[in-house]
Order: structure tokens, then C-alpha cells, then sequence
């Protein structure tokens, strides 16, 4: 009986937050027209949201793409198809890996950051004061930094994708000795600018859409303590993760299940 | 008539009732205190008038204005002229001093720059902290931060201003300093003032109307004078500091004998 | 607040090395080089069997690529599948008895279209068809024909 209580108790309080979510989202998206009027607020958090985050998805973009040079070598070597490298890193950054890691990697760095500020700011009260300087911190704190993360992402996505591809470049031409040529011409003819490279952006920018309003929610709802705050960043990073790895499986189906 | 007039307030928590039926009147030009022990819901009133908590029961009318029916854009003008210090300061820490007290201006006006600038320093000569205007919220104590909030919260020229516990945790110089403060400030710029706390000598000292709120209701309301010499014997144990009296010493329940016997006789 | 000039500036970069990505995908890492402004003629060609000849699918005559698969739909009245090709409007020079066969590119790769020109001196315009197609290989079919071929060879 209890574990049934807390269950019931669970998907009340869930359905509440969702609910308040929601709602939240509904302010957003309402103070956009006001901020975008005043857009220097929206450049000051891109530059704390995306300037901040590209050095960390240069480095991983890199990475990323020098390993899937190298493990994709050793993989097509077997088939003799090694030829085809240009086409496995390519295709696996633009479709998946560089919507997906650039999104992850947000919510860790910027979206937990969003989130451990806003917490900040309602405990330390600083939006119940800007609503009694009659200042809607909705649309001076949360709408700005939610066009900033939504802009930032497919922008960050994009820049992960390329910076990976030379990565594999760099590996599969200058470590394994794969023909340049047939390097960038195989990846030229089976890389469509739509299918792959758009559904890409497409999905970061649901990424950029879903993280942000988590973070900023999670920041927005927390408890006002210091405990409140850290529990609240966590959640911001789990639910992130969540939602962009079920995304990402709904987004693939719908626009890769049948080419 | 009062500039702020709230009429049967009722206010739940959850479960629990805040306040059960509270009437006040709120004069202009004058500095009234609202007082009581802790928990008795002294910010909550506060947020209540600026419209920031809705009551479930009763009215809040300011300036003939109620502020409960008022659209949000019509909420959000009044607001521009209330002014209210939070107990901890609420700057905004990530802009300093003299960004924080322009902050009302340059959200609210169009004034230039120049002006600005002469306005944030005019206010911050009136606290005494014009030479701080380039530090940071962080660098301040707890009494200059105080100090900053109220430079901020007059920088518009409000009608009002509410003070959320002002004398909370100062040292007697800085207590000094904001009861000074507080009495010049509604005087020379002719405010009305709210102060909600309960520390009795500072409040005395300035307060020209007194409420005392216990248990969700007022209890008592008088000037000074009149409550020192109240009747009641709440008021006299709010007013004396007495330990003991209507608000009990001990946590009400179990007698004390019957505690001891019940845990010898469980043994 | 005050916006600082730095800040401005290195979000400027930021937005510009974020669309010099995008750029940089587009052009170097998909196939929007091989799309063409260029205006193209459609034609039309009758196949028994397209095989895995997709819209998109190259057009191609003596290996170059002349063009693209435009749409493929059923012909209900003569149960083929009817092909429109969009050809460059540079190459306009094809004789009215070109061919056109399903080829497939490498051994799993992916079909295309390949033309053969003709000797006709009058050329192929808009709306025109092309007559000569061949359709593609269907794995199961030539097997088949080898199966029997073999059958008949034995007796």
C-alpha cells in the first residue's frame, strides 16, 4: 500500500512540475518580442552560453572525430572499403554524433551554469526584488538566455561536426595514409545537404529548444538553498540527457527510417 | 484617507492560516510598523501588498487602487511607485553599486546618461555611500548592502517604500545609522513607511502608528505611548521581553512530571 | 548595464565561426556542389522496372553527370514506371534516340540513369520522351534466366 501512495504521490508531484514547465515555457516564449527589442541582453548571454562553451567543443569535436577516424579505419580496412572513411565520419558526426555530444556537453557545461544562476538569484531574491522594481524577470533574466542557448546550440553542433571531420582527416590522411581524394570526394557525393546535413541542424536546434528551457526551469523551480540549488543542477543534467538521447531516437526514426 | 487600506485579509499556507481576518490602515507621510514575533507572517504581508501573493480572502487597496483586480501591465506600473527593501539587500551581484541604484532608472526612463548619473549620485550621497558607487555587492557588508537597497529603492521618487526587517542582525552603529535613515529619508522625500519587525527599541524609536500582529489577527495598535502603556498582557510581554506570559515558555504538550513517569514506567 | 566592446566582438566570432561551420559542411562536406542553379529541361522515360532508382538518383552520359532523377510514378495504363529526368540545360545536344538503361553503381552501390546518344540530328527539348530504355537488373530474374539457360544447355 505505502509503495502505492509514494507512486501515486510521485506522478502527482511530476504531473505538477510539468505542468509548471509548461507554463514557464508559455512565459518564455511570450517575452521574446519585448527582448528581442532590447537584443544587447541576448548578446551578454551568448557570450556566457556560446563564446564560453566553444572552446570545450573544439577539443571534443577534435577528439570525437579523430577517434571515429580511427576506429573507422580499422573497421573498413577489413572490408577493404577504407576508401569509404570520409563517408563513415561525416556521416556519423553531421546525423548523430554532433547534434547529440555538442547537446550533452551543453547541458553539462552552459545548462547547469544557467540553472546554478537563476538558483542563485531566487535565493538570493534578487527576482522577487526586480518584481517589485516593477522589472519582469522573465523578460529581463529567462527569455534572454533561452534565445542564447537556442541560438548558440545548432551553432555549436555545426562547429563540432566540422571541426570533428578534420579530425578524421588529419587521422585517416595523415596517420593511415587513406587517399585524400577519394577522402572528400566519397563524403561529397554521400552527404546530401538536406537529409543529413539539415536534419542535423534540425535536431540541434530541438536540442537547443529542450535544454535551455530545462535548465532554465530546473534554476527557476529550485528550492532557494544551497542544497536546493546543487539538487537542482543535477537534475538540469539528467533530464537533459533524458530528453536528448529519447529525442534523438524519435528525431532519427522519423527522418532516417525511411530515405 | 489612508493610502493603503487592507480590509479582512486572509491568508493560508498549506494548511495553516496566516492571517485570519487582519484589518490595517496605512497612512501617508507616516511610518508605520508592523510588528510581531517571529513567524507571524510579517514578509508574507509585505508580499501580499505588493501584489506578489494573492490573499484568499479580504482586499488590499492602495491609493484607492485594489490590488489584486489590477491587469499585470497596471500591477507592474504601481510597482514603479513602491519601493521595498528585502532583508538581505537583493542587489543584483553581478553589476556594481552604482549600476544597481541606476538600475530603476534605466529599465523605467529614458533619461540620459548624464542625468543618471547626477540622479544615482544624489541618492547615494543621501545614504552616505557615494564614495562606494564602483564596488561590488560582494565587497559591501551586511549594512551598507542595506544601505544600497534603500539609495535603490528611492532612486524612482516612490510613494512608499516597505522595509522587510531592516534592523535584523546590524551592529548598534549601523542600527543607528538606518533608524536615522529611515526617519529622514519618509520625512525629507515626505514617503509613506512600512516597517515590518520585531526589534522593539529601533522600531519605537521612529514608528509613528504601531501593529501587533499574533496568531494571524492584531492584537493591538496604538502609537508608542499607548502600547508602552497597554493592558493586555500580551502586549506587556511583547513589549518587556518577558520570557514567559500568553506566548508560553514551554512548547505546549506532555506535563513534565507525567513525561518522567511515563519513561521510568516504560522502562 | 553597459555592454562591454569585447563582448560584442568575440560573440560576433562566435556567430561567425558557428555559420563558417555551417558553410564549411555545406560546400565541402555534402553534395550541394553537384546542385545546380541551372535551369534544366524535364524528359521522360518509360522503364519496365526501375529497380532502386531513387528521385535524386544522377543522371549521368559517358560517366558525367548530366542531370537528375526528378520524380518516379506508375504509369497505370501500361504498368511501367514513368521517369522524369531534369538534364542540365547546358547539355541540350541529345539526339531524340538516346537510351537510357538502370546501371548500378559498383557492385552494392547505388543505381543510376546512364544515357547513350544516338545518331539522330534532332534533339531532345522539353516535355519530349526518350523511347530506347532498358530496365534494371533484377538480381532474381538474371539467376533465373541463368538457371534455365543452364536447363536447356543440359539436355
Amino acid at each position: 500500500m505505502d509503495s502505492i501512495q509514494r507512486l501515486g504521490r510521485w506522478a502527482i508531484g511530476t504531473s505538477e512540475r510539468l505542468g509548471r514547465g509548461y507554463l514557464f515555457l508559455m512565459a518564455i516564449l511570450a517575452g521574446i518580442p519585448s527582448t528581442l527589442m532590447r537584443f544587447s541582453l541576448v548578446i551578454q548571454q551568448l557570450y556566457s552560453v556560446g563564446v564560453l562553451s566553444v572552446f570545450l567543443i573544439l577539443i571534443s569535436g577534435l577528439f570525437v572525430g579523430m577517434v571515429l577516424g580511427l576506429q573507422g579505419y580499422y573497421t573498413l580496412v577489413d572490408f577493404g572499403a577504407e576508401e569509404s572513411l570520409g563517408v563513415m565520419v561525416a556521416l556519423s558526426l553531421v546525423r548523430e554524433l554532433g547534434p547529440v555530444v555538442s547537446a550533452l556537453l551543453f547541458a553539462g557545461r552552459a545548462g547547469s551554469a544557467l540553472t546554478a544562476e537563476i538558483g542563485l538569484m531566487k535565493s538570493t531574491e534578487q527576482l522577487s526584488g526586480m518584481e517589485m522594481m516593477a522589472v519582469d524577470p522573465i523578460r529581463r533574466i529567462i527569455t534572454p538566455r533561452f534565445l542564447a542557448g537556442f541560438i548558440s546550440l545548432p551553432l555549436l553542433a555545426a562547429i563540432f561536426s566540422a571541426v570533428g571531420i578534420i579530425g578524421g582527416y588529419i587521422v585517416g590522411y595523415g596517420l593511415l595514409g587513406v587517399d585524400d581524394g577519394a577522402f572528400w570526394t566519397q563524403m561529397q557525393t554521400k552527404t546530401d545537404l538536406y537529409a543529413d546535413i539539415m536534419n542535423g541542424v534540425i535536431k540541434s536546434v530541438v536540442f537547443g529548444f529542450v535544454v535551455t528551457w530545462i535548465a532554465l526551469f530546473e534554476g527557476h523551480d529550485a528550492i532557494p538553498t544551497s542544497e536546493g540549488v546543487g539538487r537542482a543542477t543535477t537534475r538540469t543534467v539528467v533530464h537533459s540527457a533524458f530528453a536528448i538521447l529519447s529525442l534523438d531516437f524519435v528525431l532519427t526514426a522519423l527522418m532516417f527510417g525511411e530515405v | 484617507m489612508p493610502l493603503i487600506e487592507i480590509r479582512d485579509l486572509h491568508f493560508y499556507r498549506g494548511d495553516r492560516a496566516i492571517f485570519k481576518g487582519v484589518d490595517l490602515d496605512i497612512y501617508r507621510g507616516k511610518v508605520t510598523a508592523i510588528m510581531g514575533p517571529s513567524g507571524t507572517g510579517k514578509t508574507t504581508l509585505l508580499k501580499l501588498i505588493g501584489g506578489q501573493l494573492l490573499p484568499d480572502q479580504g482586499s488590499i487597496k492602495i491609493d484607492g487602487q485594489d490590488v489584486h483586480q489590477l491587469k499585470h501591465a497596471q500591477l507592474y506600473e504601481l510597482r514603479k511607485r513602491m519601493g521595498m527593501l528585502f532583508q538581505s539587500g537583493a542587489l543584483l551581484t553581478d553589476i556594481s553599486v552604482f549600476d544597481n541604484v541606476a538600475f530603476p532608472l534605466r529599465e523605467h526612463t529614458d533619461l540620459p546618461e548624464s542625468m543618471i548619473r547626477d540622479l544615482v549620485l544624489m541618492k547615494l550621497q543621501a545614504v552616505g555611500l557615494r564614495n562606494a558607487k564602483d564596488l561590488m555587492p560582494a565587497e559591501l557588508s551586511g549594512g551598507m548592502a542595506r544601505r544600497v537597497a534603500l539609495a535603490r529603492a528611492v532612486s524612482l521618487d516612490p510613494m512608499m517604500i516597505m522595509y522587510d526587517e531592516p534592523f535584523t542582525g546590524q551592529d548598534p552603529i549601523s542600527m543607528g545609522t538606518l533608524v536615522n535613515l529611515i526617519k529622514r529619508i519618509n520625512q525629507s522625500m515626505g514617503l509613506t513607511s512600512i516597517v515590518v519587525s520585531h526589534d522593539l527599541e529601533e522600531t519605537m524609536a521612529i514608528a509613528d502608528d504601531i501593529y501587533l500582529l499574533s496568531d494571524g489577527r492584531v492584537i493591538e495598535r496604538g502609537t508608542p505611548e499607548t502600547l508602552q502603556n497597554s493592558s493586555s498582557e500580551w502586549v506587556k510581554q511583547f513589549m518587556k521581553g518577558l520570557p514567559d506570559g500568553p506566548v508560553s515558555f514551554h512548547y505546549p504538550g506532555v506535563g513534565f512530571e507525567d513525561d518522567l513517569l511515563r519513561s521510568k514506567a516504560a522502562k | 548595464m553597459r555592454q562591454k566592446k569585447s563582448t560584442e566582438v568575440t560573440v560576433g566570432l562566435f556567430v561567425i565561426l558557428g555559420l563558417l561551420a555551417l558553410f564549411f559542411l555545406a560546400m565541402k562536406v555534402s553534395n550541394l556542389t553537384s546542385f545546380n542553379d541551372e535551369p534544366g529541361y524535364r524528359v521522360t522515360a518509360e522503364f519496365e522496372n526501375v529497380g532502386g532508382l531513387k528521385a535524386r538518383s544522377p543522371v549521368t552520359l559517358a560517366g558525367v553527370r548530366i542531370g537528375r532523377v526528378e520524380s518516379i510514378t506508375l504509369d497505370s495504363d501500361t504498368y511501367s514506371a514513368s521517369v522524369v529526368l531534369n538534364l542540365y540545360a547546358s547539355f541540350s545536344t541529345l539526339p531524340t534516340d538516346t537510351a537510357a538503361s538502370i546501371y548500378t553503381a559498383g557492385l552494392l552501390g547505388e543505381q543510376y540513369i546512364g544515357l547513350e546518344a544516338g545518331a539522330e540530328e534532332e534533339f531532345l527539348k522539353d516535355g519530349d520522351v526518350i523511347e530506347l530504355t532498358q530496365p534494371a537488373l533484377v538480381l532474381e530474374q538474371v539467376i533465373g534466366q541463368f538457371l534455365f539457360s543452364k536447363a536447356g544447355g543440359n539436355e
